[in-house]
């Protein structure tokens, strides 16, 4: 499968899981609360309130077929994808833009309005749409927009800087909050471990040591399932 | 419409569920009383997988982790925030005051911060040191005894300094500085600002065989499943019953007034289901009000009678008065020696700072009266909604573009990944009569009950603590070799936090000796009406350079101690 038919298959298998969960919705079989708590069973710890904002914001679409291929081409403009770590489409971006466009609909009009600029800059130049053009020509329309200054305030620079910003922040945003971009990043966190102090390479990197008589008053790892006894000063005895 | 009343009697009702109410339900129950504890939120176990948080990957909600839902991230384990659907509060114009409300069992402790100062024995006597303010009608030497139960009650790290006004305690072995931490001591030092071992209440270890240990996910926000942080419903309010408590919970339920018969004395509360939206009524021979200093207030203004015509224990009129946040400023830095970083290692931690600074500074030589502490944050932490974007911006300070698109930025984010050290000063306030809330008769909220209209505006004695706040973090980011980021924080405030913004609302219900003057005596008991006890910050006269809940409950217990005397006397 070619790059552009799997952009395809990835947002019609979107499009249909939340088109299958709608479905279900209004056919009433299960009563929403109850179709909502036992979702929390294998979900992320939302209130039934939040659940339900979420189904609603999944059930409405802001960007239409054409608009969701282009981010998904633009996308992986803004960060190509690589054969260990995947790219913006893996990490499920325009379906993330798509979501967050509804949660924050503020952003609507750059995002929306920011798309139309760019196909109308494609046709103008090369008399084709955005997602169709050879990298090189999407690479002359990015490269004047792609670069601020970043002296000058986010909002007084021009809208298609703005909007482009924009679209790479939710970009990488999407793709670093995903599993390929925390492995590509190398994050090591958010599992059970034990911390016992910075590795001494890392230290010896950045210049600094540890005071020792700081460190003599830190936890000794190796006690730390002892439960807790004190002398009557404070002294820790276990 | 018949108000539904309970034939029981209890012995106490404790209104709300957070710091304060979960202690006063651990002491009372364990002393064998009959409890009601009236929660205005659901149900919550931190334990409980459907409503579990901690462990969660960002790419587990489509919104990855953004605040949209909850202002400290979609993952923060507090329901409700500073706009609660339905429960409005208003404002005098040209003031401003933010209150942050979580109304769930445990409240606010299921998610903050849980840095746990004591008060030194300076911050119970400010105006006999500077003349602002009033005095408490206590010292550290009547709390000290209750600060060591709390410190083995529930668990703190932290080392014994020996300095004057951050008294030693009880403690368990801190863990170790992460690696930004270690250039902020530096940097701090450098100024000649002291640096020690954070005080936290999470279990670096085992207390007791019920909690477990602390597993270092840095998530304690998300309120830990293994009871290893301080939430009240964990550590107290489940503790008490599992000992064998006569607790009973009534949640999702809104408390209206405290009801009082014709000698003016409580007879109970009065409360709103949520569920049914329907009023109820309980009874005790006791009521321990918890329900934050801001809702305490609100409830005894709400409760007027015949005999209590100006709101229950309000004959000072002082109930609402002296309403006080901490003091917040916040400054970060770009430290260029802290970029390319190896990601090879797990720095969660525990969740916030291994390390901060107690206040150093002699107010006497400053232009204002009090002091601050300074947090420090920084380090590879997990991403969420918001990272990477302007993922290049620091290109700026060599020279070079900022923005562009291509594998370029997968550099850029690791080249940059935890290179940024933040500072946050947290001070105190100066409590003034002229700063309060009181009930805005125009409003109800969807239960019917009037609400809280806020009067609040900071003085110069903040801005300019303010103003040292800002030179101070500075000052330490350069020292740290590092490049300030932002504009130096200004506006009519200098810096200064919305009030209210820090979640340290305290002085609603001070406590004196002069019933003229203060609303509560020593032991939180109301002065007009004996068996009616504040426990939550109300009843502090001054917030101190620290954070109010390890002294919260500290006086809940005390209190509570006092309660038991009090109830076996048959004195009330």
């Amino acid at each position: 499968m070619d790059r552009r038919q799997s952009i395809q298959t990835m947002l019609l298998g979107a499009g249909a899981i939340s088109l299958g969960l709608h479905s279900c919705v209004s056919e009433g079989e299960p009563a929403l609360e109850e179709q909502i708590i036992e979702s929390a069973d294998g979900f992320f710890g939302r209130t039934p309130e939040e659940l339900e904002r979420i189904e609603k914001l999944n059930a409405e679409q802001l960007f239409n077929e054409h608009e969701l291929e282009t981010i998904a081409v633009l996308s992986e403009v803004i960060l190509p994808p690589k054969p260990e770590v995947g790219g913006p489409l893996e990490a499920g971006v325009p379906e993330f833009i798509e979501f967050i466009g509804k949660d924050m609909p503020r952003m609507q009009n750059t995002l929306l309005g920011g798309l139309l600029w760019l196909d109308n800059q494609s046709l103008e130049l090369f008399n084709k749409e955005f997602k169709s053009l050879e990298l090189s020509q999407q690479k002359q329309i990015l490269d004047p927009i792609a670069f601020y200054d970043p002296e000058v305030p986010s909002r007084k620079r021009p809208f298609e800087i703005q909007w482009f910003s924009l679209m790479r922040n939710l970009t990488m945003t999407g793709y670093y909050t995903s599993e390929w971009g925390i492995k590509d990043l190398g994050y090591k966190g958010n599992q059970p471990n034990v911390w016992d102090g910075v590795p001494q390479d890392v230290l010896d990197q950045h210049g600094v040591a540890y005071d020792p008589e700081w460190i003599a008053k830190c936890i000794d790892q190796s006690k730390r399932g002892d439960i807790a006894k004190w002398d009557e000063h404070g002294n820790l005895l276990t | 419409m018949q108000i539904k009343e309970s034939s029981e009697i209890y012995d106490v009702i404790i209104v709300g569920s957070g710091a304060g109410g979960g202690m006063a339900t651990k002491q009372l129950a364990d002393a064998g009383f009959n409890v009601a504890v009236v929660e205005a939120g659901p149900f919550f176990d931190p334990a409980d997988p459907k409503t579990m948080t901690q462990m969660k990957w960002p790419h587990q909600s489509p919104r990855r982790g953004a605040g949209t839902d909850r202002p400290f991230g979609e993952f923060d384990m507090a329901y409700g925030g500073w706009e609660i659907e339905g429960e409005p509060y208003t404002h005098e114009p040209g003031t401003e005051f933010r209150w942050f409300r979580s109304h769930m069992l445990g409240g606010r402790t299921n998610h903050w911060g849980r840095i746990s100062l004591r008060f030194g024995p300076k911050d119970f006597k400010g105006k006999t040191r500077d003349g602002y303010g009033e005095d408490w009608p206590i010292g550290y030497e009547d709390v000290k005894p209750y600060y060591d139960k709390v410190d083995k009650l529930i668990g703190v790290f932290g080392t014994n300094e020996g300095l004057e006004n951050d008294p030693d305690g009880f403690f368990l072995p801190p863990p170790k500085p992460r690696l930004h931490e270690l250039f902020y001591i530096q940097g701090a030092r450098k100024s000649g600002i002291p640096v020690i071992p954070s005080r936290m209440s999470m279990l670096t270890k085992r207390i007791n065989n019920d909690r477990g240990v602390c597993f270092y996910c840095g998530q304690c926000a998300r309120s830990c499943s293994a009871y290893a942080d301080f939430s009240s419903g964990s550590c107290l309010i489940f503790p008490a019953q599992k000992s064998g408590g006569k607790v009973r919970l009534y949640t999702n339920c809104v408390v209206r007034e405290v009801t009082t018969n014709e000698e003016g004395k409580a007879t109970g509360v009065s409360y709103i289901s949520k569920d049914d939206r329907r009023e109820y009524k309980l009874k005790a021979r006791v009521v321990v009000l918890a329900a934050s200093a801001c809702s305490s207030a609100r409830i005894l203004l709400n409760s007027k009678s015949p005999q209590h015509p100006n709101g229950l224990g309000n004959s000072s009129d002082v109930v609402g008065k002296y309403l006080h946040d901490s003091t917040g400023s916040s400054r970060s830095g770009f430290i260029p020696q802290l970029m390319n970083r190896k990601p090879s290692y797990n720095e969660d931690g525990v969740g916030g700072l291994h390390v901060y600074s107690p206040w150093w500074g002699d107010n006497s030589q400053l232009d204002f009266p009090r002091g601050y502490h300074i947090e420090v944050w920084g380090g590879m932490g997990m991403p969420s909604y918001g990272f990477g974007f302007n993922a290049n911006e620091f290109n700026k300070f060599f020279g070079t573009k900022v923005g562009g698109y291509g594998d370029v930025l997968r550099d850029d984010v690791k080249k940059y990944y935890g290179a940024v050290v933040g500072m946050a000063g947290r001070g105190e306030g100066v409590a003034r009569k002229d700063n309060y809330c009181e009930i805005d008769e125009t409003t109800v909220d969807q239960f019917g009950i009037p609400v809280l209209k806020f009067n609040y505006k900071w003085s110069d004695l903040e801005r300019k603590q303010a103003t040292h706040m800002q030179d101070t973090f500075e000052e330490i980011i350069h020292n740290m070799g590092g490049q300030v980021l932002g504009d130096r924080p200004g506006g009519p405030d200098n810096g200064l936090n919305k009030p209210g913004e820090i979640i340290h609302e305290v002085g609603t219900t001070r406590m004196g000796n002069d019933p003229k003057t203060s609303v509560t005596n020593k032991f939180n008991q109301l002065h007009d009406v004996d068996n009616v006890f504040i426990v939550d910050a109300g009843p502090f006269v001054s917030q101190a350079d620290k954070n109010c809940t390890w002294t919260i409950l500290a006086l809940s217990w005390r209190a509570s101690d006092y309660i038991i005397e009090q109830l076996k006397q048959q004195n009330i």
